[in-house]
């Protein structure tokens, strides 16, 4: 049998197609995939509904990944580059399902340019049209801010993902599905994670209760319906995030009880300028984020290698 | 036109194109490779991914297209099935194999549907160093050098092994 992988640089130096130099070769992470609009869902708010949990993953994986090389130990630094990168794949399914549901949602990009449509929507989109919640903007701040919130997204993701299993569109039904295999992961490492640090020693206890509070403060807006998901749950293709409160409150309550944290009572981060997260009204920490993120892509916006 | 004899000869090519991270293993064995079959004359190579975030799909994907064109097939395309979701219970017997004796524990079975129930203790798995064949193994961490892998320790020869995680 020949060994396809001889070295790693023979990718680099054959002689294949010119690869769009912020992605791989694998232009369209549905191809082959059946992308009909299923009977009754609107393209616009299928596209829309998936650019929500598109920007959700993809936010919080570029957030996520910021530990690599910077964790407490180097298990925990491959764990949550792990996640990331769990997430960054479900954001490309998503935005790639988004674009296909609705190609005038892409950004239009100069002629000839070699950028995918994942692509465009995740680096060519201004601020105001990322539609992710506001809960995954802030910077990671210590260890325990970041399992706390690792631990609140990915219980309430994991919810919403074992629901959106049975959606009538085919497509986000087979992400989800899949992501629920991921995301249970997530969950069981902040888990754990949340119980070691509340009964460790008293400064870990000390910086998770200091930690808990700051996540919490946009805890509601996870369950805050749009009219955009209202719509895609009323079509059949989302999940009104409404329901999920219950589901997502009983699981965290059981993880505070085992390790013995009380649930904060914060006030919740009000609207800016009306709007949260879904209406594209994002904090600060986000055009910092976007301004790593995309300032290399929008420097070559036909890079090629 | 793909003759019969034809496509199962093609099968049999995709079936050796093996996983760029973990070579001892086909792709067949892996799971990944789903479906061999003609469509208007051309060849369809359905695969699916093991993780969402996979970075060897552009790989297998070239892999299999570059194989199946040096075989004479230059009418090829390779497609992505989402659903079914891959399972670790789909790596075969000779894959289960192959891993063992590459130093990787290969996975128990995969957990069933339906709700993910929260579990706050560690991990149990019947999982035996691959090395040593001892049961005295310690995990260290859920995640490891690719998505699909945890990291043990042998509490009996102290080496670091990778195990294929229940999917």
């Amino acid at each position: 049998m020949t060994d396809d992988h001889d070295s790693v640089y023979d990718g680099l130096l054959g002689e294949d197609d010119s690869h769009w130099a912020f992605g791989t070769s694998f232009e369209d992470p549905l191809a082959g995939v059946d992308t009909t609009i299923p009977d009754g869902a609107d393209p616009a708010t299928l596209a829309t509904y998936c650019l929500m949990l598109g920007d959700d993953a993809l936010v919080y994986s570029h957030r996520l990944s910021q530990w690599a090389s910077n964790a407490p130990d180097l298990e925990d630094d491959i764990a949550l580059a792990n996640t990331a990168l769990d997430l960054l794949g479900q954001a490309r399914l998503l935005l790639a399902r988004a674009a296909a549901a609705d190609p005038s949602a892409v950004p239009a990009m100069p002629e000839g340019s070699p950028v995918p449509a994942e692509d465009s929507l995740a680096f060519f989109r201004d601020e105001p049209a990322f539609r992710n919640l506001r809960f995954v903007e802030p910077e990671n701040g210590d260890f325990a801010v970041t399992i706390a919130r690792l631990l609140v997204f990915s219980t309430y993701r994991l919810a919403l993902l074992e629901r959106l299993a049975s959606s009538s569109d085919p497509v986000l039904s087979a992400i989800a599905a899949k992501g629920v295999k991921e995301v249970a992961y997530h969950r069981t490492y902040a888990g754990r994670w949340f119980v070691t640090l509340a009964q460790g020693t008293p400064e870990s206890r000390r910086r998770l209760e200091a930690a808990l509070p700051l996540v919490w403060r946009h805890h509601d807006e996870l369950f805050a319906t749009h009219p955009v998901e209202a719509d895609a749950a009323a079509q059949g293709v989302g999940v009104d995030p409404a329901g999920l409160a219950g589901e997502v409150g009983a699981v965290l309550d059981q993880v505070l009880a085992t390790a013995g944290v009380e649930r904060p009572e914060v006030p919740s981060a009000g609207p800016v300028a009306g709007g949260r997260g879904r209406d594209g009204r994002h904090t600060e920490h986000l055009s910092r984020l976007l301004a790593e993120m995309q300032s290399v892509a929008r420097a070559h916006p036909r890079g090629q290698w | 036109m793909v003759t019969t004899t034809a496509l199962a000869d093609a099968r049999s090519v995709a079936a050796q194109v093996t996983d760029p991270e973990m070579p001892m293993l086909t792709l067949e064995d892996l799971g990944v490779l789903r479906d061999v079959a003609e469509d208007d004359g051309r060849v369809v190579v359905t695969i699916t991914p093991t993780y969402s975030g996979c970075p060897a799909m552009a790989t297998m994907r070239d892999d299999l297209q570059h194989r199946l064109l040096d075989a004479g097939y230059d009418d090829v395309q390779v497609r992505v099935s989402l659903s079914p979701a891959w399972s670790s219970d789909w790596i075969t017997d000779r894959g289960r194999r192959a891993l063992a004796e590459h130093g990787i524990s290969p996975p128990g079975a995969a957990p069933a549907g339906g709700p993910v129930v929260l579990d706050l203790l560690p991990t149990r798995r019947a999982v035996r160093c691959p090395r040593c064949g001892a049961d005295g193994v310690r995990l260290v961490s859920e995640f490891g050098a690719t998505a699909c892998k945890a990291v043990y320790t042998c509490g009996a020869c102290l080496e670091t092994f990778d195990h294929v995680k229940e999917i």
